[in-house]
């Protein structure tokens, strides 16, 4: 579903990813952890469509198309997802006035009538049950005054409502509290089947004992060095990253 | 600012205006330029009492003596007063209370622009006055009005029917010698509503007038009066739009507004005249001035407006706050785009005790446009107890607009409170990427974020007009991204 090969993007002249290599299938999910600055949320920003990233060389390809010709509300109509590690505020606008927006444009895309009021209630409903999220929370200002935890269960109640086929999570579990990384957590598994796949970018074991990824990849300087299966990412809680850099280095 | 915000927010390019077509129709027009003379065609055309042409004449002998203003945050070129047609008329004679009798051309033009003056939308509850030109073509609704007592006409209706009132309110608000357009406007003003409310009546209906100005070369001077007597209420909306012209046109009105002891009156206005072409060229100048006096004890005038059109808006609706407790508010949108110029604000003037007024104003500025708040408030030395807040807000899309605040704050009496806050923001390349990542392109994302950026005022507008003046507000901004 997801093949990204050799990768290659800058940002203001310095360059980022420096031939990033990942393979995807349907229904798979994969945690990518790495230190900081190593490119993740770089990597992220790149697959969602962000234009001041330059993909200076590489491909990617979604369902068979080039991703990086398509404009970034296209990849989200197409099912890609971004939980952003940084959710944006919109005063002014709820976040049901701003889902119904999303929804109906992606309805749009494909054809079909806008969300009749009643479905789409329904709809919001159901899927706030997934995460527990408050309902007031959907008729305040979008992100305007959330908590940390707040906005990141926002992040993934809009996933749900968009029914994504890539969903990339960008440290969806950081600032959440413990009962709300397992909230979150059990969200994510429901959403789990076999036509959609996820990448999980964490730099905790921890979340990855509730959303037990098929693959973990290591990324550094730009690039997946490592890469192996859920009991990699325990190996790195207890080693860290040091002896991975040296191989790296050992390498070059 | 990023390279990326340039790429999509910077390129200008310009917005369809889909009201820009004119009607055929046959008109009869007073000569151009302006004199005695004409002052005295209009009044005779109007066959309207002898004090009214008096009135009228001082105004223009007043006028004559004045200089165009020059204070304002922007320029203009020099308006040739001799070139300007200053009355207009479809030629057929219209019956008022017979739609049948009304040109189809014109009826045709009022559906086009969503407004039906037939009967079938008539349902919408909503009594509508439709001034085409300068005259009155038809006020729909009359006679369920007329049995609450409520009297909503063109003026020129009202000086024959009730010309005892139009006498005791005209100019008592807004007087001939109060500013140099209102003078202008006081001497061959053309048609415009009348309405009064009587004691104790709350109006059925929103009352509506919608402005339409078709012929070249005209200017449009409507005038506007509304009287709210002892403990009534109203809500009146106006709406307005022009066919595309080179030419800049002239648009100078005055609206009057008298609140009576315990009188409500809620006006809202949402402008989408003309506004240009993306290089600038032609566009409706709108210079107006509106003002409410509440008269009584406990009365309440409201202002709310969304500005979307016009090249050159220059108007503060204000309010006098004369009776005790009594409150004045001003809901603002503007909009600026391409090379529109903006220029408004309000006046709140505490005169009784215990008198309260709100200012929400919400700036957008797009392409080169300028976009300036002027406000004051001032409290005068016996209006104890009196309190303001004043918020401010603009919001820059591209580097390339501006936005100006000009508060003027006068205080009085010690006892006052007076509160102004100000923010400048820009739309984020942030904000759009987000909308953009959950499917919403950047032009809806922009709508999305300037409605949510005016909710406050937007809330104010009646239910279907807010969605009107929504759909407005994107349409205004459409182009204003690459
Ligand atoms: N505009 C920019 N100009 C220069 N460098 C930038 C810019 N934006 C990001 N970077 C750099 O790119 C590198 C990768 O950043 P990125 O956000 O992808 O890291 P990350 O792996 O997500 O880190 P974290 O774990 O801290 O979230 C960092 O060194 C960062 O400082
Ligand atoms: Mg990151």
């Amino acid at each position: 579903m997801l093949s990204i090969k050799n990768l290659q993007a800058e940002i203001d002249g310095k360059k980022i990813l420096n031939g990033l290599d990942l393979e995807i299938k349907a229904g798979e999910v994969h945690a990518i952890m790495g230190p900081n600055g190593a490119g993740k949320s770089t990597l992220s920003a790149v697959l969602a469509g962000r234009a001041d990233y330059i993909v200076t060389g590489g491909s990617v390809t979604y369902k068979g198309k080039n991703l990086l010709e398509m404009a970034p509300e296209d990849r989200a109509r197409e099912g890609v997802f971004l939980a952003f590690q940084y959710p944006v505020e919109i005063p002014g606008v709820s976040t049901t006035n701003f889902l119904k927006t999303a929804v109906n444009e992606k309805r749009k895309y494909n054809g079909l009538e806008p969300m009749e009021a009643t479905t789409f209630l329904k709809m919001m409903r159901e899927k706030m049950e997934v995460v527990e999220m408050d309902k007031s929370l959907t008729s305040r200002s979008l992100n305007e005054g959330f908590s940390g935890g707040e906005k990141k269960r926002n992040e993934v109640f809009q996933m749900a409502m968009l029914e994504p086929t890539l969903a990339i999570l960008d440290e969806t579990d950081s600032g959440l509290d413990i009962d709300a990384l397992r909230l979150v957590s059990d969200g994510v598994n429901k959403l789990r089947n076999e036509e959609r796949s996820f990448i999980v970018i964490t730099h905790y074991q921890r979340l990855l004992d509730y959303i037990v990824p098929d693959f973990v990849h290591v990324l550094y300087k730009g690039r997946i060095v490592k890469s192996g299966d859920a009991s990699l990412a325990k190996e790195l809680e207890s080693k860290g990253y040091d002896w991975i850099k040296q191989e790296v280095e050992a390498t070059i | 600012m990023s390279e990326l915000e340039v790429g999509i927010i910077g390129q200008v390019v310009n917005q369809e205006y889909k009201y820009g077509f004119s009607t055929n129709i046959e008109m009869e027009m007073a000569p151009k330029g302006l004199s005695e003379d004409i002052v005295r065609f209009i009044s005779a055309k109007k066959n309207e009492p002898k004090w009214m042409l008096e009135w009228r004449l001082k105004a223009y002998r007043y006028w004559l003596t004045l200089k165009e203003p020059t204070w304002q945050n922007f320029t203009y070129p020099k308006i040739n007063y001799q070139d300007i047609y200053f009355y207009a008329a479809p030629k057929e004679k219209i019956k008022l209370d017979n739609l049948d009798q009304v040109d189809p051309e014109l009826l045709k033009t009022f559906e086009k622009l969503g407004i039906s003056l037939l009967e079938q939308k008539r349902l919408t509850g909503v009594a509508v006055d439709a001034v085409f030109d300068s005259v009155s073509i038809a006020t729909t609704f009359k006679d369920q009005l007329k049995e609450k007592g409520v009297i909503f006409c063109s003026i020129s209706e009202a000086l024959q029917e009730y010309p005892e009132l139009v006498k005791k309110y005209i100019g008592s608000v807004v007087p001939q010698t109060d500013n140099y357009f209102a003078a202008l406007n006081s001497a061959v003003f053309s048609d415009g509503s009348f309405v009064y409310i009587p004691k104790g009546v709350r109006c059925p209906m929103e009352l509506s007038t919608y402005f339409r100005i078709n012929a070249e070369n005209t200017g449009q001077f409507e005038r506007t009066l509304i009287i709210a007597d002892e403990g009534s209420y109203v809500s009146y909306l106006e709406g307005c739009t022009a066919p595309m012209r080179d030419e800049n046109q002239l648009h100078a009105a005055v609206v009057e507004l008298v609140a009576m002891e315990k009188a409500e009156i809620k006006y809202s206005t949402v402008q989408n005249w003309y506004p240009g072409d993306k290089e600038g060229k032609g566009g409706i100048y709108n210079f107006v001035t509106k003002r409410g006096s509440c008269e009584g004890a406990y009365s309440k005038i409201s202002w709310t407006q969304v500005e979307t059109g016009s090249a050159i808006t220059w108007k503060y609706p204000s309010c006098i706050l004369k009776g005790d407790h009594s409150i004045g508010e001003f809901f603002s949108v503007a909009v600026t785009n391409n090379h529109q110029v903006a220029d408004t604000g309000t006046k709140m003037i505490h005169i009784g005790k215990n008198t309260k007024s709100r200012i929400v104003s919400k700036g957008i500025s797009a392409g080169k446009s300028h976009n300036t708040y002027r406000g004051l408030v001032k409290i005068n030395k016996k209006a104890s107890g009196a309190r303001n807040h004043t918020q401010c807000d603009s919001m820059l899309l591209g580097d390339r607009s501006g936005a100006h605040t000009f508060p003027y704050i006068e205080i009085g009496n010690k006892t006052a409170q007076v509160e102004h806050e100000a923010s400048t923001s820009k739309i984020g390349e942030d904000q759009i990427f987000y909308c953009n990542q959950r499917g919403i392109g950047t032009e809806e994302a922009i709508g999305l974020i300037v409605n949510g950026f005016c909710r406050e005022v937007l809330n104010q507008l009646p239910m279907e007009f807010a969605v009107e003046a929504q759909k407005l507000l994107a349409v205004s901004l459409e182009g204003s991204v690459g």
